[in-house]
């Protein structure tokens, strides 16, 4: 198309009488001289300068674009919609508004049109942003048809778009239509594209598995062109690996296996090999049966992408045979022994990731290549290698590894010394620090990897802290300790990283101030002036710390002087009994600090209250609420202290004559002696619900009150549930009687407040004593020293008895694995899939294993002749009748679930609406009428049951 | 499956952009970045795989080449090879090169159309369906053959004439 503008008078009237004639539709200039997608790319181009000028060029060209698309010329139509597909593809803009534009250049016979309007599709249509897609059905279908005038340069864009952007109704549609591709002539040049399309159609919509899964099985027949084959393999690695059980693949293992045994492409290979790693470990017999095959390709094949997988697939099902790990084992050295490539080395060292913890010495014997990559240039390769080292950190060697670690992340890169204090944070934490025998050692670790100056990980050292307080009551002194060093280090409160673990050392010394040294240095520490660096709310944790520790020191003092004042221990004792007795532990600890260490003074107490008084006043005034809040307690207690008769009395013994302050001092330990735990995420369901409490009755007027008025009423009545005292209960009950339904509802709409309820908690403190040798700390000067000092065994060694384990305390839920809600739908979908295909392989209708039908069908084929094998042949159906049995419980449990959903929510309607419902809602039951459907048209399970003798030849 | 396919050059401005999973524009301008920000952090003479969970989910690999002032990034998940993703890499560049004669940057900027034609010659809907630049070359040769013919009776005079006519 010519670019350069004519200038003819006859041209530029005419174009301006058009334009101001319709000033959207587009003029005959527009027509004429359109920009071509080259002019366009040039113009972007040159203004790409600035961003300015090329969002301006943009606009511009989109402006053209919505007028040229409209025009009635296809030719104008199709370079506007190349734009515009250029833009949306390059420039991220959305073009789903000319969806439309490019099914109307669908039908059209010039072979560029279609071409462009299915490019534009493929990139950017989809069933979630475009609606119009039902409307391309019919065009697919024509190209698809088997005509002469299909060129694949048409087809094959038209497969695309199915592949790509096709929702399960217009795949399921068109399945039947790919048919003549895919079972049609072996030469032709579409078929691998059939397959692939027929892949993706199967992942979107399974219903179609019926009519497509059969002639995808023939395309890896010996007739089919090696493309197809190869096509086909990959679909069928994508199917096996992606379904949650591939067993319904494994009827098809003798296929596989011939090209495993035959095959010279590379690409096959790599696919077999890729599906055989997931069937082997369902069929013991199977795994034995490709090892041969698998160790030779292991030592002949020249293609290193041939030798990793086949590496990788011995590590991951073929783990068993030790002659295979062990030659595996001898590739991944030679792997890690190719210096001039990184890539080899690095999949080398994820090989070794993959080994087992069987398999130890594997690791062991490259420990050297591990810990020289430490120090790689190459971040992935770091990264593995200190993913290797983490996974063989036990409890014997966490104390040595961790230290040379720490040290080596101090002279490392900024990313890496977090990637390694992520790691060593990470494990050592992981199940509630089950690999932590010394955790004053591991306590102090997180103490001076605050101070590491690349520390970034503030909230997880934080966390830890916090937790490991909470959770080991003997590593609370050295907590404290810890917390002190930190606080009062003036030069961590600038750093904004840390401003999280200074708040958890600032709770951690309030918290377990008993175990605190000296007050008035705490105190002190908590107030100096530097603390106007620290965020606002990490302040507000500072002076809630103050107030405890005053509340402390002022409590101390009095029962030191009650203590003094009745000499007797037996009293002092029996006085303690008396109070709460929540933590008679804390206040024996109180006692013994208060008895050996220190006698606290009036001065010093004075002093105390003096120096927080005035270094507190002023934030009193702070603009900051929690600030001011905590500032103004502090001023209070300290102003209760004082008000007390005879505080200016030096005399102590007339303190003590004060009732008012044994009131006090009750009062404060009261609020502060509780001691706080780990909340398990269960707790709600332990709480006893009051016998008068009746949850269950009916509230349906309410509901009818309601209608659909969301939230707030319901906000109210999750509120009323909380309450357990019976007085508030008898207020509430009547408003707080709820359907279950409104209740459900409720929970949908604010899941974020509600609990999980899955299992009920059970608390375990038997936790296994385990023992801990002390390492002497090595120091490491330079990073190479790192080889020598760990040219030690990481292999655990038999550790001596030193020290008991502290008891840890552990919630039965567990941290972490709240995973599972999400993968769900998901696996239901594959589900389906395997189901589907399992019906189709095997042909059985009530889907019961496939394993079942073949040990019936092998014992009594083989029963006479081979009596030796007889014990292997009955204990293998049985385990995977098993594992058969409690998928198909599941499923059909989910499929029962679903049925009830359907139910609840229909319940006013008639039965056969809740038939009908159910079909059109239920993938599940939909597949069944669709079965039904093609089992009628008769085309594809009478022919698939003969297959299954083949894998019992085969297996036998 | 492969997931996607990038080619960007080392100032972060895609050249060509395939998904296979269906990505929003916004978040397909989301993913080029994060993209661009690993790869540009990511000194030469290093290994050409890297971890992408974080950019595209768990499982996902990303293996890329830098070659003059562009990037090629497969991203892929388990179903396919590191090291076979690599050699299609090499498949893919040696094409493009033998396609337009020594490829540049420019090539693949003004030939918007026929890259994508290239690419769906070697990787269909995710899978990788030819290896051979032999004849993958001759398929593309083919369609624009097809193409011209089909194209050749309209220019910009039947534009004209179909306006008139009506």
């Amino acid at each position: 198309r010519s670019e350069a503008p004519i200038p003819d008078p006859f041209w530029a009237s005419l174009s301006s009488s058009s334009m101001a004639a319709t000033s959207s539709a587009p003029s005959l200039v527009d027509t004429l001289f359109q920009r071509s997608l080259d002019d366009l790319i040039r113009s972007l181009r040159s203004s790409s300068s600035s961003s300015v000028l090329e969002a301006a060029a943009i606009t511009r060209a989109l402006d053209e674009i919505r007028r040229e698309i409209r025009s009635p010329d296809l030719d104008t139509k199709a370079v506007a919609l190349q734009k515009l597909t250029y833009l949306a593809s390059l420039h991220h803009l959305d073009m789903s508004w000319a969806a439309f534009h490019a099914l109307e250049l669908l039908p059209s016979p010039s072979l560029p049109h279609p071409r462009v309007a299915y490019l534009a599709a493929s990139l950017s249509f989809h069933p979630s942003s475009t609606d119009l897609l039902p409307l391309a059905t019919h065009q697919l279908r024509k190209h698809l048809a088997p005509s002469p005038a299909n060129t694949p340069a048409l087809v094959a864009p038209a497969l695309h778009v199915l592949a790509l952007a096709s929702s399960a109704d217009l795949a399921c549609h068109l399945a039947p239509d790919l048919l003549p591709i895919l079972s049609g002539q072996s030469s032709n040049p579409l078929r691998p594209k059939a397959i692939a399309t027929a892949l993706r159609a199967l992942a979107v919509c399974p219903d179609a598995a019926p009519v497509l899964f059969k002639p995808l099985v023939d395309c890896l027949s010996l007739s089919s062109e090696p493309s197809a084959v190869s096509a086909a393999v990959s679909a069928f690695c994508e199917l096996a690996l992606a379904a949650p059980d591939p067993s319904p693949y494994l009827p098809l293992a003798p296929e596989f296996y011939r090209l495993l045994v035959d095959s010279r492409n590379n690409w096959v290979l790599i696919k077999v090999l890729k599906i055989f790693a997931r069937l082997a470990p369902l069929e013991r017999r199977l795994a034995v049966r490709i090892l041969d095959p698998v160790c030779q390709l292991l030592r002949r094949s020249p293609a290193k992408s041939v030798v990793f997988e086949c590496i990788r697939t011995v590590l991951s099902s073929l783990s068993d045979h030790d002659s295979a790990v062990r030659l595996a084992v001898d590739k991944i050295k030679e792997f890690l022994a190719s210096d001039d490539d990184l890539n080899l080395r690095y999949l080398g060292l994820q090989a070794l990731a993959m080994l087992g913890p069987a398999y130890l010495w594997a690791v062991e014997e490259s420990r050297e290549v591990v810990i020289r990559s430490l120090n790689d240039t190459d971040t992935n390769i770091r990264h593995q290698a200190l993913c290797l080292i983490m996974g063989m950190l036990r409890e014997s060697n966490v104390v040595e590894i961790c230290n040379l670690l720490f040290k080596y992340a101090m002279k490392s890169d900024p990313d890496f010394a977090n990637e390694i204090l992520d790691a060593v944070l990470a494990t050592c934490g992981r199940n509630v620090y089950e690999l932590i025998v010394d955790f004053d050692w591991y306590v102090s670790l997180l103490g001076e990897m605050a101070r590491n100056p690349h520390c970034a990980k503030g909230d997880e050292i934080e966390r830890q802290l916090v937790d490991i307080g909470l959770r080991v009551r003997d590593a609370r002194p050295e907590l404290v300790r810890v917390a002190r060093d930190l606080l009062i280090d003036p030069a961590l409160l600038g750093n904004p990283f840390l401003c999280r673990v200074l708040s958890a050392a600032a709770w951690v010394s309030g918290e377990y101030v008993e175990s605190s040294r000296n007050l008035l240095e705490l105190v002190e520490t908590l107030l100096q002036p530097r603390t106007n660096l620290l965020s606002l709310l990490v302040r507000a944790v500072y002076i809630q710390a103050v107030f405890k520790v005053v509340t402390f020191s002022f409590i101390s003092f009095i029962k030191q002087i009650q203590a003094f004042d009745t000499k007797s221990s037996a009293d002092r004792n029996s006085a303690f009994e008396n109070e709460n007795d929540v933590a008679t532990a804390d206040k024996a600890v109180i006692f013994d600090s208060i008895d050996n260490n220190e006698t606290i003074k009036h001065e010093s107490l004075s002093h105390l209250l003096d120096f927080v008084e005035t270094t507190v006043g002023p934030l009193s005034e702070c603009d900051n609420v929690e600030i001011q809040e905590r500032a103004r307690n502090v001023l209070g207690l300290i102003h209760i202290i004082r008000e007390t008769q005879y505080w200016d009395i030096v005399a102590e013994h007339e303190l003590t004559r004060d009732k008012k302050i044994s009131e006090i001092v009750e009062l404060m330990e009261a609020a502060f002696s509780e001691e706080l735990g780990p909340v398990s995420t269960n707790a709600q369901k332990r709480v006893t619900v009051p016998e008068d409490l009746i949850l269950n009755e009916n509230l349906s007027d309410l509901a009818e009150v309601l209608g659909d008025i969301d939230v707030t009423p319901c906000t109210s009545i999750s509120f009323s549930l909380r309450c357990h005292h019976p007085t508030e209960t008898k207020e509430d009950s009547a408003p707080v009687i709820e359907p279950s339904s409104l209740l459900a509802e409720h929970r949908k709409r604010h899941g974020l407040y509600y609990l999980p309820t899955e299992k009920d908690e059970v608390e375990s403190n038997d936790y296994p004593l385990a023992n801990e040798p002390l390492l002497a700390v090595s120091h490491v000067d330079d990073a190479k020293d790192i080889v020598k000092l760990t040219a030690q065994s990481f292999i655990p060694r038999k550790a001596k008895p030193t020290k008991p384990r502290p008891v840890v305390i552990r919630l039965d839920e567990g941290d972490g694995d709240s995973s599972s809600g999400l993968t769900m739908v998901k696996e239901f979908k594959d589900d389906l899939l395997s189901g589907a295909i399992r019906n189709v392989l095997l042909g059985n209708e009530s889907k019961p294993s496939s394993s079942c039908d073949m040990s019936s069908d092998r014992t009594s084929r083989r029963g006479e002749n081979d009596a030796s094998n007889n014990n292997d042949l009955f204990s293998q159906p049985k385990e995977s009748n098993a594992l058969d049995g409690r998928e198909h419980r599941k499923s059909s449990s989910r499929k029962s679930r679903h049925h009830t959903r359907h139910k609840e929510k229909n319940g006013s309607l008639g039965n056969e609406d809740i038939e009908e419902t159910s079909h059109r809602h239920s993938t599940r039951s939909s597949r069944h009428q669709g079965r039904h459907k093609h089992r009628e048209r008769g085309d594809a399970p009478p022919d698939v049951v003969s297959q299954e003798p083949v894998i019992q030849d085969f297996l036998l | 499956m492969i997931r996607a396919v990038i080619v960007m050059n080392t100032q972060g401005k895609p050249r060509l952009l395939k998904f296979y999973e269906f990505q929003p524009p916004e978040k397909q301008h989301e993913l080029t970045r994060s993209v661009f920000a690993v790869l540009s952090g990511r000194p030469d003479n290093v290994s050409n795989f890297v971890e992408a969970d974080a950019i595209f989910g768990p499982g996902t690999r990303l293996v890329y080449k830098h070659l003059a002032t562009l990037y090629f990034v497969f991203v892929f998940d388990s179903c396919e090879n590191e090291l076979a993703m690599l050699d299609l890499i090499q498949v893919l560049v040696e094409t493009l090169d033998r396609c337009f004669k020594n490829v540049c940057e420019l090539d693949i900027v003004f030939n918007f159309n026929k890259m994508h034609t290239i690419l769906d010659e070697i990787i269909f809907g995710g899978q990788v369906l030819e290896t051979s630049s032999e004849r993958v070359l001759k398929a593309v040769e083919e369609i624009s053959r097809l193409e011209k013919s089909s194209s050749s009776v309209s220019f910009v005079p039947k534009s004209v004439s179909g306006r008139f006519g009506r």
